[in-house]
């Protein structure tokens, strides 16, 4: 058990430890508020929420994004939807429900408060985001529509059609612009933050170039909030947008934050698979598809047939086979192994033979009988049902159908999807109290970006819950906390030597790159850490794989800073140069998530060690000697000490993961 | 490393920032696979640019699924490709011919400056919607999200104008560089649905004020945009503007 951890949780019962202690934590007055700066940098959902919810309540505030708008932030591009306790449905969800349906989902790995508090405002989020006009889905009624999600047994998610997270991000945005139109918020888009500024120990401010002159700012604030998402490109291919990374939480990891539980990765089952070498991301087919589809390999090895031609008996359900309680809904941990199972034994399909079938035929099928039913035509034709189904299909799905086909050339309407597990989101990320703060004092961290929430395996629907939870209700309130201890803290001047100093770190090491001259670009370095990753690091992991792992990451490292090629200049719009600082940033990355896959001597969650696992294949947890937060310290290249968080379950039972 | 077998002749607009004129350069790539996305060809011609020791192309691109708005190429003169409702991330290869001469260029507009090659500055479609893109409410003054009924068909009319990606292809399509398109989906979304009645009027009024301001063209009703539009954004959101843009400003005369 480590002393330098304190997750600062209130006291109290687990149902009002929110309540009280937000009712109690230091304020900051509205005259106060005007003169203290902070510094959001990030625009997705947790950043944009932040960002104008701190300056409606009289902050003066500065967000950072590297995209050319802030509505281009990742959230932009999920798909399925989010939850909230809502129990609009009356099928038995609760705060409690969502808590633990939470807990459990992560296996075990996640902090209670936290989580409790999550789902506590899970129905406020919603009711924000209608009242800025999201148009979210809609029954007949005029009321709001749910679907369900993975790991659940209630229909919890709300939904915009395939684009929540874009309907979801367009509201926190217009939120965002309103103060920015306002004055109250200063938007800097196309500037990558390069440093956190740390004066006394505290945060005080960060180091950004603007991406378009290339010219290196200065930028003080008396709090520094970290929105800047997950780190899932560490394995080149991912769902994630190309130029999501890990360079703002590494910096602040290299500056004393800890960084939490770095190896928990989630591989999600449904993606479309890799088609070539030239493969520069991966597509996600929204999980809520499972809502509806059915997964099935053929019962036959190496079966040539096409999907339509399989007859159903000689099809294998193996989601429905071996978790009749779930199905095809069970956790996306699970779905993701069972897939790689049944490729690895020679069941795949496809010319990869890396891909099992998602298939809507009966989906349509049913669909259309039920149209059929509420139109009142009682003898409609096998023809007249398809038709009707495939038009249901298309009003929830449609824009991942049009998706899929456009990629892929095939007709998912007519022939099975095929699919495969991708990268897909990181539970882990620096490590943060119940006040989303890090162990540095007055640096923030918020929405993917902090190692939270979702424990070692995250449900479905519930990023988009909670980035904007952290966003919205809980960071405007945790941040009294230390604010109301810093209003006599003045402007500090950005000559300041701290801010000198680390100005001139970034320059440096922009020279350097520019300067090595080799003749590798930054992508084939990307390409090359990406297999290591996901061959070692990846689904299924053993001892041996990351001991070699972390040998061929350290390789690549020395040589990527001898042999780097960056074309262009310091002074001009140059994406190699920002690639070159992501890729660096990375590599130093995975070596910790190797060495964080290797402490960790059990399964888990999204954590699968091959060397633990029962007869049947499913993970095993060791709650005896794994139950914590691994929060690493960085101590210098390559070194590292751990710090443990133990994690305290009061209020649930724990228990061996079961979806069976 | 060729996957595949098609040849193409590439012309592409390289211009080294917003100061100086730029030109078309001519490109042979070779081994293209019909599989590939534009883009993904796009990462094949950079890397051998940079074996070459040249600069390689720059471009806008980000989630590559045709959802974030950022792609924005102008591709043999239409705004993302010849397909219509794909964006330029989501055009795959298969839609050309092997021997295929593609003109690629940037979007060109007043109000949309190259900032270096394929990539220009669109930030004048945020400060529109900073003048009055949304509804002013504040975090926890929201009423419980079933409070309000909304009936399906408005609410999907609204869903429709607001999948608008704000990439900008309505104005790279325009022979007026306007930005109607845009700005008309989201005053529609926001008239549509009863959270934006309060602000109705003086949202119309301020997003058109800001869009003249930033030097867009006028809508003669050509209708390029809708044809060119990613998202088919339709062009009852135009007729719809109009409306709300006469009905509030005559409003706003009398009053
Ligand atoms: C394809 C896909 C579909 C998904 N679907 C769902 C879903 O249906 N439901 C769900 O709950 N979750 C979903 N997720 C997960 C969810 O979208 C993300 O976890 C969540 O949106 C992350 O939000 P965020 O605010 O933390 O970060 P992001 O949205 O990733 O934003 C990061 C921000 O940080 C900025 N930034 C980063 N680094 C820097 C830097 N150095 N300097 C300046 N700015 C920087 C970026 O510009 C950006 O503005 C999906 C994810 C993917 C990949
Ligand atoms: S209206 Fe269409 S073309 Fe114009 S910005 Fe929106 S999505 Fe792009
Ligand atoms: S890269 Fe996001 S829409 Fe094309």
């Amino acid at each position: 058990m480590s002393e330098k951890i304190n997750a600062k949780i209130p006291e109290g019962s687990i149902s009002e430890k929110w309540t009280k202690y937000r009712s109690t934590v230091p304020l900051v007055n509205p005259a106060n508020k005007r003169s203290i700066e902070i510094i959001v940098v990030g625009t997705g959902l947790a950043g944009a929420a932040a960002a104008a919810t701190l300056a409606e309540m009289g902050y003066k505030v500065k967000a950072f994004c590297f995209q050319d708008s802030p509505r281009r932030a990742h959230s932009i591009a999920a798909q399925g939807g989010i939850n909230a306790a809502k129990n609009y449905q009356n099928d038995g969800d609760s705060v409690y429900r969502l808590f633990y349906d939470t807990i459990k989902g992560g296996d075990y790995r996640a902090r209670e408060a936290n989580v409790h508090r999550l789902a506590e405002v899970s129905g406020n989020i919603i009711d924000q985001c209608v009242a800025q006009g999201v148009p979210f889905a809609r029954e007949y009624g005029g009321l709001l529509s749910n679907r369900s999600f993975g790991g659940t047994q209630v229909q919890r998610t709300f939904y915009a059609a395939g684009q929540t997270g874009q309907q979801l991000l367009l509201g926190a945005y217009s939120g965002l612009e309103r103060q920015v139109g306002i004055g109250t918020v200063t938007m800097y888009s196309r500037h990558e933050m390069l440093e956190v500024v740390v004066i006394d120990g505290k945060a005080r401010g960060i180091i950004a170039r603007n991406l378009i002159t290339g010219a290196i700012e200065r930028h003080f604030g008396h709090a520094v909030l970290l929105c800047t998402g997950g780190y899932g490109n560490v394995f080149y291919l991912s769902t994630n947008a190309m130029g999501s990374n890990v360079t703002a939480a590494w910096k602040a990891h290299k500056q004393g934050a800890y960084f939490g539980n770095p190896c928990f990765t989630q591989i999600h089952p449904t993606c479309i698979p890799v088609s070539g070498d030239h493969q520069s991301k991966l597509t996600l087919m929204s999980e809520s598809l499972r809502n509806d589809g059915r997964i099935w390999v053929p019962k036959q090895k190496d079966d040539k047939r096409a999907a339509n031609d399989i007859p159903e008996e000689e099809r294998d359900y193996y989601l429905e086979r071996r978790y009749p309680a779930f199905g095809n809904l069970v956790p996306r941990d699970i779905a993701s192994r069972a897939a790689k199972e049944r490729c690895d034994a020679g069941y795949g399909v496809g010319t990869s033979k890396m891909a099992v079938y998602l298939d809507y035929a009966y989906a349509i099928e049913r669909y259309g009988k039920i149209e059929a039913n509420k139109r009142g035509l009682h003898n409609a034709s096998k023809e007249e049902i398809i038709v009707m189904g495939k038009a249901v299909v298309k009003e929830k799905y449609g824009n991942l159908f049009d998706m899929y086909k456009q990629i892929t050339g095939e007709d998912p309407y007519e022939v099975p999807m095929r699919i495969y597990p991708a990268v897909h989101y990181t539970m882990g990320g620096l490590w943060v109290d119940y006040n989303l703060m890090t162990n540095v004092p007055g640096l923030y961290a918020l929405g993917e970006a902090n190692f939270s929430d979702h424990g070692a395996n995250r449900l479905g629907a519930s990023a988009l819950m909670q980035g904007l939870a952290d966003g919205y209700f809980v960071i405007p309130y945790t941040i009294g906390a230390y604010l109301s201890g810093e209003i006599r803290t003045k402007a500090i001047p950005t000559d300041h030597p701290a801010f000198v100093e680390a100005e001139n770190k970034v320059k440096e090491r922009i020279n350097k790159f520019l300067t090595i001259k080799g003749k590798q670009s930054p992508e084939s370095f990307h390409k090359r850490l990406g297999k290591i990753m996901w061959d070692k690091c990846g689904m299924a992991r053993n001892a041996q794989g990351l001991t070699e792992a972390i040998e061929e990451i350290r390789a690549l490292k020395k040589e990527f800073w001898s042999d780097l090629r960056v074309m262009g200049d310091a002074d001009e719009f140059n994406p190699e140069l920002d690639k070159a600082g992501r890729v660096a940033d990375f590599i130093e990355l995975g070596e910790l998530m190797c060495l964080d896959a290797l402490n960790r001597n059990e399964s888990c969650g999204g954590h699968f060690r091959e060397e633990y696992q029962t007869e049947e294949g499913e993970a095993m947890r060791d709650d005896e000697n794994y139950m914590y937060v691994a929060a690493w310290e960085y101590e210098g290249d390559s070194q590292w000490t751990l710090n443990k968080e133990p994690l305290i379950y009061e209020n649930i039972k724990i228990a061996q993961r079961s979806y069976k | 490393m060729s996957e595949g077998n098609m040849n193409l002749t590439l012309k592409v607009w390289r211009q080294k920032n917003a100061k100086v004129n730029g030109s078309l350069e001519t490109y042979q790539v070779n081994g293209i696979s019909e599989d590939m996305s534009f883009l993904e060809m796009f990462d094949v011609l950079n890397e051998r640019l940079v074996s070459e020791e040249k600069e390689p192309i720059a471009f806008d691109h980000d989630c590559r699924e045709g959802i974030c708005g950022a792609c924005s190429m102008y591709i043999n003169g239409r705004p993302h490709g010849p397909l219509e409702a794909v964006t330029t991330c989501q055009l795959h290869m298969r839609s050309f011919k092997d021997g295929d001469t593609i003109v690629v260029e940037p979007w060109r507009a007043t109000a949309f400056p190259v900032v270096k090659d394929l990539v220009v500055d669109r930030a004048a479609f945020d400060r529109i919607i900073a003048a009055g893109g949304y509804v002013s409410v504040n975090t926890g003054n929201a009423q419980d999200g079933n409070a309000i009924p909304i009936p399906k068909e408005e609410a999907d009319k609204a869903f429709a104008a607001a999948a608008c990606i704000g990439c900008g292809a309505c104005v790279a399509a325009c022979k007026n560089a306007s930005a109607m398109l845009f700005v008309s989906a989201k005053v529609s979304q926001l008239a549509l649905l009863p959270q934006g009645q309060p602000e109705r009027e003086e949202r119309a009024i301020k997003m058109v004020a800001q869009m003249d301001a930033e030097g867009f063209g006028n809508c003669t009703n050509t209708g390029a945009c809708a044809i060119e539009c990613p998202k088919e954004i339709s062009l009852e959101n135009i007729a719809r503007l109009n409306r709300e843009y006469l009905g509030s400003s005559i409003a706003s005369t009398v009053a």
